[in-house]
């Protein structure tokens, strides 16, 4: 019986063991195997391989269609793989370290490039470079070298529905600053009872909401920094001045008091501010154009205005326009997957069908032959620019150890949303300007 | 050609010692692959500067000084070391008095057991959200969160622990009462012990095996848990100090390690590989001590 226990713990042992390796030879082989199907084709010159490890969940079912696609176009084998949400930088670090890496990956921001540029292929000049219709999205690191190219940008704002201001007895002309926006969501809130629907939606401070506060909102803080001094940054700042976190304080007011939810019972989240927003319960929704697919269908007017705050000239400001989606070839991949790679790049951004199927999940490609754009709220952006509006820059992007310093922001944000005092505002602002310059001083430690 | 008795030749003498190495051959080096290299690796790595574990620069001991000069290390260090003994002494105290009761012959005690053990089933991860949302259910009313107040986040941590862990320490005392002689707790009620004196003298004596492998346990539990921690505060409230900097003032050890490698930039892997090195020292110690300290007072029967 001994014998028997020992035998089977063994094998088990033995068994895990085989089944890890093959795990991994199997996936390899098999993705081998597809190019190797493609052999009729080897006439059109199918060397190289193409591993994109996505970042974008929401992308996946387009992107593996697109690579199926491609590989029976071409016979070049196209792998994809996409890093579940929020696991990017883990996946992308592990990745790496195998021998058949990812050939395109994502380096999103500045903070990014400094940890990835040496497994950055220099894109000036290439076939997919010279496709680009604007350099704002582009990222480079401090000798000049083109490291990722964005290839989709996104905008965020505040969501209105117009009917619901109307309904109210205003009109949307009315917002066209801060005083306005207060006038209008403070009257409603005080009349939600009689309307049926209350100015703002929640604004939770859960995992799944708070960016749009500590990543997002706060970005006006950055930008007017940004113009105060005149220019635009082009590596993250040491420090902040925190000039404008008075305005931030008067948006984020704003939001968390006339709002359906108590401000006291935003730290634990559970709040669908979505929904309230698409079921007609809330007229403002803070969030992006990544919303317009969800939003449009229920709410056809759904609009998007800038961050208005109280600040001078602010009737000039646009929508925040960015990304954080910007491709970059590995260049410690073999030259001809660079090339199948760079060759893949073009394809997706040029191909009639490609780039109509990547337009319609992302929205836009700022690409010279791609399709124009279906998304109401990157037309917003664009309309605003039109009228000569600023644009207010990503410059969020620099946020130095995003993940902790937004962490020490919410939970100063709690404290301050469960009792609005002087004293826990203080700590907000300590949080956003003197956290900066500690997570910058260690995101810049060696 | 002579056989000589020395040697490999010697010790491969007989079929099974000359075949030895195809059965133990794929157990160790399953063993070696799944735990000694990537251990050895781990600690070679706490001397190095790396973004990739392949691409490593030794730097020597500037990893460790700099876990220690880290002020949020310390502090979870701290916090860690009293959440193990707390939840030491309630989760111990308690799944003994629950064994105890369900010794005595209740009518059902063996439904009790399986209902107490059922938490222990159910994932960190989630176990931390469905108590999140318990607490948050009962403190909302009164206009705050767990995530307010670290004297709550403490508590309640505990409290999900005690929930998740009572059930399974409860299995290994009851197994250890059952095997308290009959004829030994008989003789002391000849002798007239009292409840309490049978309990403290006769019974705790002869399940301190089961007492060692709790403690030992719950302890190494409480120092290395990580899941629920990062699934009910995951650090929240911070404590911000003025010069900007922030205490975690619910964090623990293993998730103070984790946010230290993903969190900054890749200069901190080196320094959360040596905190996890550390770390494993003082878990490994620990554990240690407290094994030898126990089975001093174990019984032999």
């Amino acid at each position: 019986m001994k014998k028997i226990i020992a035998f089977v713990l063994g094998a088990i042992l033995v068994i895990g063991l085989l089944a890890g390796c093959s795990g991994n030879g199997g996936g390899q082989g098999g993705g081998q195997g597809g190019g190797g199907q493609e052999g009729g084709g080897e006439g059109q010159a199918a060397t190289g391989r193409v591993y994109w490890l996505n970042f974008k969940p929401e992308l996946d079912e387009t992107a593996q269609k697109l690579a199926t696609m491609y590989t029976e176009k071409t016979g070049v084998n196209v792998q994809v793989v996409t890093a579940a949400s929020g696991t990017y930088s883990q996946t992308l670090t592990s990745e790496m370290d195998k021998s058949e890496a990812p050939t395109l990956f994502i380096i999103g921001n500045q903070a990014g490039v400094k940890d990835w540029k040496d497994y950055a292929l220099d894109l000036t000049g290439t076939a997919i470079a010279n496709e680009l219709t604007t350099d704002a999205y582009n990222l480079y690191d401090e000798t000049g070298k083109l490291c990722s190219i964005g290839y989709c940008y996104e905008c965020y704002g505040i969501i209105v529905n117009p009917d619901l201001i109307e309904a109210a007895g205003h009109t949307m002309d009315e917002i066209k600053n801060f005083e306005g926006l207060k006038a209008v969501a403070e009257d409603i809130h005080a009349r939600a009872a009689e309307l049926g629907f209350d100015a703002f939606s929640s604004s939770d401070m859960d995992g799944s909401s708070s960016w749009r506060f500590t990543g997002h909102m706060i970005n006006l803080e950055y930008v007017y920094e940004e113009r105060a001094a005149g220019s635009v940054w082009t590596e993250c700042p040491p420090e902040l001045t925190g000039e404008f976190m008075k305005n931030y304080k008067n948006l984020f007011d704003l939001c968390i008091n006339n709002s359906l939810t108590d401000p006291k019972d935003l730290a634990t989240g559970g709040h669908d501010a979505e929904a309230e927003f698409k079921e007609g319960k809330a007229a403002f929704f803070v969030n992006g154009s990544w919303e317009y697919a969800a939003v449009s269908e229920a709410v056809p007017r759904a609009t998007m205005i800038p961050y208005y705050c109280g600040v001078e000239g602010e009737e000039k400001a646009g929508l925040n326009c960015g990304t954080e989606n910007c491709w970059a070839v590995n260049a410690k991949a073999s030259p001809e997957d660079q090339q199948a790679t760079i060759d893949f790049m073009v394809w997706l951004v040029s191909d009639p069908e490609a780039s109509a199927l990547m337009v319609e999940q992302l929205g836009i490609l700022p690409y010279k032959n791609a399709p124009a754009s279906t998304n109401g709220f990157l037309n917003d952006a664009a309309r605003y620019t039109d009228e000569g509006c600023y644009v207010m820059d990503w410059a969020t992007n620099y946020q130095p150890n995003v993940d902790d310093y937004r962490a020490a922001l919410v939970s100063a944000l709690n404290a301050y949303c469960a009792d609005q005092s002087d004293a826990n505002w203080a700590l907000v602002e300590t949080a956003a300007i003197q956290g900066w310059a500690v997570q910058y001083q260690k995101a810049n430690a060696n | 050609m002579t056989k000589k008795k020395s040697g490999i030749a010697y010790f491969f003498r007989t079929p099974i010692r000359r075949w030895s190495w195809l059965f133990m051959g794929p157990v160790l080096a399953a063993f070696i692959i799944g735990f000694v290299w990537p251990f050895i690796q781990g600690i070679y790595l706490s001397f190095c500067e790396f973004r990739l574990v392949s691409d490593a620069q030794f730097t020597g001991f500037g990893n460790y000084l700099k876990a220690f000069l880290d002020s949020s290390f310390m502090h979870s260090f701290g916090y860690t070391a009293l959440f193990a003994v707390v939840s030491l002494i309630l989760i111990n105290v308690l799944a003994f008095a629950v064994a105890y009761a369900l010794t005595q012959g209740i009518k059902g005690s063996n439904l009790f057991r399986t209902v107490f053990f059922m938490p222990n089933l159910i994932g960190g991860i989630v176990l931390g959200y469905i108590w999140s949302m318990i607490f948050d259910g009962i403190l909302s009313h009164f206009g705050t969160s767990i995530l307010q107040n670290s004297t709550w986040g403490f508590w309640g941590l505990i409290i999900l622990i005690r929930w998740q862990q009572i059930g399974y320490m409860m299995i290994i005392y009851i197994a250890g009462l059952q095997a308290v002689p009959e004829d030994m707790l008989e003789a002391a009620k000849i002798d007239g012990a009292s409840r309490w004196q049978t309990l403290f003298k006769v019974t705790i004596p002869n399940v301190m095996p089961s007492i060692t492998i709790c403690t030992f346990l719950s302890l190494t539990n409480g120092f290395k848990l990580f899941d629920q921690n990062l699934a009910l505060t995951a650090g929240q409230p911070f404590l911000i100090q003025a010069d900007g900097s922030v205490i975690k003032t619910t964090e623990m050890l293993a998730l103070n390690i984790y946010n230290t490698f993903y969190g900054s930039n890749s200069a901190a892997h080196g320094t959360a590989q040596a905190k996890a090195v550390l770390f494993f020292i003082l878990v490994a110690a620990l554990g240690l001590i407290q094994l030898a300290v126990t089975r001093k007072k174990e019984v032999q029967q």
